[in-house]
């Protein structure tokens, strides 16, 4: 069964927001309406959005990490805001297991909101309806787009290739393999929800530096005890010959 | 989370209904069995439904305010096999046209002798229509609590305390309400009501208790670093995505001061409990219809604010995401 899912990148996301205006741009001319935009030039602006990108900061001053953390419904293999929808506008598609809404049947009673843990649901306040993001499902599989466009918007839109795109149940997909080697990872897990989308983790590398790497310990004179050992500051061996 | 006044009145209303009617039909019940006497003024019963009937109704009409496309509210009878917001949708209207029916047999008189039981006790069509009532009533109550408790992310409702709590606020409700009404009718049931209301306001008294101190010393599951993947102890929240408010800052949080937040719990604590259980000791000794009523519109207040703490009290693992803007 395929599961159709992002990976993010948290090594490689810059914050930029790219995403969050390619998705907004792109779902806005959606078939299911715009999504709203109240007061864009008042004070307090207000909007749906089926991504954002939020900023942490780890650690305490000096020792701080910025970690930019794009947010969206991560399409759960065991969606908690199904079944508790009354009306069935809540779904998983059996495909691709992208979970939609029905906004023809959807009666905005907010439910299936209380239910998702991430806060990945909106309603829209202007059309009433529970809204989120739908992997772009009008574009990724539309013909009338060259091949490698047809992915979700905002997977196109990332500059640093933060955003991978794929069936997470291919165990050779790009998706599956990057979460494999690259420590992917879900969140929230202690509420069983299975997210399909994942996160690869902050990662830094290291290199491990032994002293006796430093060192000439394999000094061929000082093994004969013809000589003694060298000081550690002296040249060695070959820095005085030349051979 | 925010406490939306549609539900809070939806909830305290049709809680209201369903208690004064299960103490309706027990007194029934109890004169059938004759361990009362059995009412015979036809007006008692079909006033007491027609009040039923308007607090029913009340709640449902509140309920509308509630979503955003109410012209669609009849989709929600869609889902019944997993949702229990839908299995309400659907009890609701069933238990108001089986008090309606309960109400117009007493209404028309139509109301033949089904059988009886070791030839002393008579059934007849109204006990059967009202005991339909009563299993329709309690599975309301269910439903109810149940779509509260049934929400595992919000651990301060997923607990079978929620559903007792809404039956026996609900019931207590009812039954003051109850005693009330038969006060004015003079029916002598006074007591018998005025009884049981003491009982269940008790009842309902421990155990709201006994949700709160479970609240007061739950554990969240959820932390930033589950919500974000990290670990480690210090993680703060620098942005979250939006200037100004969303949705997901709106709906989840209560957006009361911690002050009155508190204040608010002991104001139910006050009113729903000891303030009307005086009144109604008072009332019942002096016969004071008056103090009877006020029992029940002083807790019916209190009751508001029991269920705008409820619901504030909830405190949502999207929060996380939600720290600052
Ligand atoms: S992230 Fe939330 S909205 Fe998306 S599938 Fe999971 S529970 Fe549902
Ligand atoms: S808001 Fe819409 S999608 Fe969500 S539970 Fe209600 S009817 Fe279902």
């Amino acid at each position: 069964m395929t599961q159709l899912a992002l990976v993010i990148d948290l090594n490689v996301c810059v914050g930029c927001h790219a995403c969050v205006t390619s998705c907004k741009e792109w779902n806005t001319s959606g078939t299911a309406g715009a999504l709203a935009d109240m007061n864009p030039f008042g004070k307090d602006p207000t909007g749906t959005f089926f991504n954002r990108v939020q900023t942490f900061e780890v650690g305490s001053y000096p020792n701080t990490e910025t970690v930019h953390f794009p947010k969206s419904c991560l399409h759960c293999e065991d969606p908690p805001c199904v079944p508790v929808c009354p009306t069935g506008a809540s779904y998983k598609r059996e495909e691709d297991g992208i979970v939609l809404v029905d906004s023809e049947k959807c009666i905005g009673c907010n439910y299936c909101s209380w239910a998702c843990p991430y806060g990945a649901r909106e309603l829209d306040e202007e059309r009433k309806v529970m809204t989120k993001c739908t992997l772009c499902v009008d574009r990724i599989y539309d013909e009338s787009l060259p091949e490698n466009e047809r992915k979700p918007a905002c997977v196109n839109a990332c500059p640093t290739n933060a955003r991978l795109f794929g069936d997470v149940n291919d165990p050779d997909s790009e998706v599956s393999q990057a979460i494999r080697d690259q420590g992917g990872y879900q969140l929230m897990p202690e509420w069983g929800t299975h997210p399909a989308n994942h996160y690869l983790p902050r990662r830094r590398t290291h290199i491990t530096i032994h002293d006796d790497e430093l060192v000439r310990a394999d000094n061929p004179l000082n093994k004969e005890r013809q000589l003694p050992m060298p000081d550690a500051d002296d040249p060695t061996l070959d820095e005085t010959t030349s051979w | 989370m925010h406490p939306a006044f549609s539900v809070i009145f939806l909830t305290t209303l049709i809680g209201a209904g369903q208690g004064l009617f299960l103490a309706l039909y027990t007194g029934q019940l109890y004169s059938a069995f004759k361990l009362l006497p059995v009412q015979d003024s036809a007006n008692y019963y079909v006033l007491g439904s027609l009040i039923v009937l308007v607090l029913l109704i009340a709640g449902l009409v509140s309920s509308f305010f509630h979503l955003g496309r109410p012209e669609r509210a009849w989709r929600a009878a869609a889902r019944w096999q997993t949702s229990w917001l839908s299995r309400e949708v659907i009890v609701l209207p069933a238990f108001t046209g089986a008090v309606a029916a309960w109400g117009l047999v007493h209404y028309t008189g139509w109301n033949p002798l089904l059988f009886t039981i070791s030839d002393t006790y008579e059934i007849d069509l109204s006990l059967v229509v009202g005991a339909a009532a009563t299993l329709l009533c309690f599975f309301l109550f269910l439903c109810t609590g149940m779509i509260y408790a049934c929400i595992k992310m919000l651990q301060e409702w997923a607990t079978p305390l929620t559903v007792v709590n809404y039956t026996l606020l609900g019931i207590s409700s009812g039954f003051i309400l109850a005693t009330g009404f038969a006060a004015w009718q003079d029916s002598g049931l006074v007591d018998f009501f005025g009884g049981w209301a003491i009982f269940v306001t008790i009842l309902a008294f421990m155990t709201r208790t006994a949700s709160l101190i479970r609240n007061a010393r739950i554990r969240h599951k959820s932390s930033l670093e589950t919500a974000i993947g990290i670990r480690h102890r210090h993680i703060e929240q620098k942005a979250q995505g939006s200037m100004a408010g969303s949705f997901n800052t709106r709906e989840y949080f209560h957006g009361a001061s911690q002050r009155n937040f508190k204040y608010i719990k002991w104001v139910f604590l006050v009113l729903v409990f000891p303030l009307p259980l005086m009144l109604l000791s008072i009332g019942l000794s002096a016969q004071a219809i008056s103090l009877l009523i006020a029992a029940f519109l002083i807790q019916y207040v209190g009751l508001l604010a029991e269920r705008w703490f409820f619901f504030a009290q909830a405190n949502h693992p999207q929060n996380l995401y939600y720290q600052t803007v």
